[in-house]
């Protein structure tokens, strides 16, 4: 548990921590040196230039920093939203259960990534999005934001459903309700702190699944759009100078391996610690 | 049994019917429509022949309109003609289903039969050297991005040491056999590799917990052999909860052989709905997308039927 904790800790400082530090030592991540593209390691460019002559280090930093807060943000909003449907689902029972969960089951046995492409590919002029706001620069990572909630909310809803299930006629519940406590009242103080462990391992997990899908669909091009880079958009990139210069590929990709490697092994620790009764996540 | 296919069907229907209505609505929603599209193509085109034209194809008429004109005319067999591949939908569309059905289907079987290996292996010594070890393998395959697998599969195998061949789907005028499977082993093994973890990790919860139930230390008592303790007394229970996930991981395979096709441009239905989408061919997207989608739901019921045939206490009734 120790050793992905700090791997990501690590990845993570670094990611926040290296541009400022970077501009103050006067590199800058987005400066374009014609004269010097594709260049090796230099003391200037700890791990060389890429084919616009810009530091790789300073914009695998940067990289990290984009796709580290998309995943964060969106493995929490998930979350968030996939308690609220799950505990309306489990409480009420009856056929808003029912509804809920067949929704929840059809997204979950979806292909997912195809829909995300067309979602992805929305013209957000003809969604009525702001113009000022669908042509900043920032709307790439609200996009994908939103994407990975809508992808990623099911898990959460499935398991908080499961857990108020069962809570819900135990008697601590029943002696609450029966004292006229209001049902607000009684999800918030009786059953979220009981499934508050599940819930914390599968956001930890599901901040690797958000990577995995930042990456991919900014690989596709319709991700993370420049001047931003993130990991997807650098092996974009790269992926046009493969033979030439494997290396630009090779950095991003285990850049994205090891922080998905560092969180998966941190929620199954988790799990196994305190959560043993779910040993595989469904 | 029948009766309960039969509702599975009618909830099918009933999702795609939802499914398609909602897909209809998004594709109206991407950047352009055909007429513009048109009017680039030709810049004689007045704003006049443009209202007409619009007229013509229906396009002034209100959404559901204009759906229920797309429905009736799918329901009739006519999907409508693709403007990237100037032919007919379905010819366009059948070609590369059974191409990806290929890909998914030698995935699927090689990643299933590895997983059954390794998690069994794995399960019966826990926390064994033997165990952390594939522990590990599988989560570096289910922490690896599949486009980076690919593309370092390329870098090393046919960049590299040229021994297979990097895209595509046949060599130009070879009609061989053994052409074609030499195009086939990297991305299947690319999106073996990228399933295989999750399915051996699966594997081996459900196999610990086969191992141990008192069925077992029954049959190890009576002095059945090892082998025939794990092939046919843990693997039969082991099989059931394996299988209700791995109808969940359908979906998820499709989305690994849409970035699998489109890595190494082979033409399957993964790389058609891509192409589809960025070269705005709406009914050829559509439908892809429909077809996508019956194909994973079926896949789904395929499995939920297995898990009756594997379990004889389930019952469908």
């Amino acid at each position: 548990m120790r050793l992905p904790f700090l791997l990501l800790a690590a990845i993570a400082v670094m990611s926040f921590a290296g541009p400022p530090l970077g501009a103050a030592l006067g590199v800058d991540l987005n400066a374009v040196d014609l004269l010097d593209r594709l260049a090796g390691p230099s003391r200037l460019h700890p791990l060389g230039t890429d084919e616009l002559g810009r530091d790789v280090l300073m914009r695998l930093l940067a990289g990290g920093r984009i796709s580290l807060t998309i995943a964060i943000a969106a493995a929490l909003a998930a979350a968030a939203i996939g308690t609220l449907v799950g505990l309306v689902a489990g409480y009420l029972g009856g056929w808003t259960d029912r509804a809920m969960m067949r929704l929840t089951d059809a997204i979950i046995a979806l292909p997912l990534l195809p829909l995300l492409i067309v979602l992805a590919a929305l013209d957000l002029n003809k969604l009525g999005v702001p113009a000022a706001l669908a042509r900043s620069d920032d709307i790439s990572l609200l996009r994908i934001l939103a994407l990975a909630v809508l992808a990623g909310w099911t898990t959460a809803a499935r398991l908080v459903r499961g857990a108020t299930l069962v809570t819900r006629n135990r008697d601590f519940v029943r002696a609450a309700k029966s004292l006229g406590a209001g049902v607000p009242h009684i999800l918030w103080t009786h059953i979220l702190p009981n499934v508050l462990v599940p819930l914390i391992v599968a956001t930890a997990l599901s901040v690797g699944d958000v990577i995995l899908l930042e990456s991919v669909l900014s690989f596709l091009g319709l991700g993370i759009q420049p001047p931003l880079a993130s990991w997807g958009t650098m092996l974009s990139n790269a992926q046009e100078l493969i033979t030439s210069a494997p290396l630009l590929a090779i950095y991003p990709g285990a850049m994205i391996f090891l922080t998905v490697l560092a969180c998966n092994l941190l929620g199954d620790a988790l799990q196994q610690r305190f959560d043993r009764r779910a040993a595989v996540r469904a | 049994m029948i009766r309960f296919t039969a509702i599975r069907l009618i909830e099918i229907a009933a999702i795609l019917v939802l499914m398609s209505f909602v897909i209809y609505a998004l594709i109206g929603l991407m950047p352009g429509d055909p007429i513009d599209l048109m009017r680039q193509a030709d810049p004689r085109m007045s704003t006049a022949d443009m209202a007409r034209l619009k007229a013509v194809y229906g396009l002034n008429q209100p959404l559901f309109a204009r759906y229920l004109a797309w429905i009736r005319q799918a329901l009739g067999g006519d999907l409508g003609y693709s403007r990237l591949f100037a032919a007919p939908v379905w010819s366009a569309l059948l070609p590369r289903l059974g191409n990806s059905l290929l890909l998914m289907g030698l995935s699927f079987v090689l990643a299933l039969m590895l997983a059954l290996g390794l998690g069994t292996a794995a399960a019966r010594r826990p926390n064994s050297r033997l165990d952390t070890a594939i522990n590990l393998v599988c989560f570096a395959g289910v922490s690896m991005p599949t486009f980076w697998l690919a593309l370092v599969l390329i870098l090393v195998f046919a960049a590299g040491l040229g021994w297979l061949p990097a895209s595509g789907i046949a060599t130009a005028g070879a009609r061989d056999f053994g052409d074609r499977l030499a195009h086939l082993v990297l991305p299947v093994a690319t999106l073996t590799l990228a399933s295989i973890g999750g399915y051996t990790r699966y594997v081996r919860a459900a196999m610990r917990e086969a191992l141990d139930q008192d069925h077992i230390r029954t049959a190890r008592a009576k002095g059945a052999s090892e082998a025939r303790v794990i092939l046919h007394h843990a693997m039969r229970s082991a099989l059931i909860p394996v299988t209700t996930i791995l109808a969940l991981s359908f979906g998820g395979l499709v989305s690994g052989a849409l970035v699998t096709e489109t890595m190494f441009a082979y033409p399957g239905m993964g790389k058609l709905i891509f192409d589809a989408v960025m070269g705005n061919d709406y009914n050829l997207a559509l439908a892809a997308l429909l077809l996508a989608t019956v194909t994973t739901m079926l896949a789904n019921l395929a499995a939920d039927l297995a898990y009756g045939w594997l379990d004889p206490r389930v019952s469908y009734r």
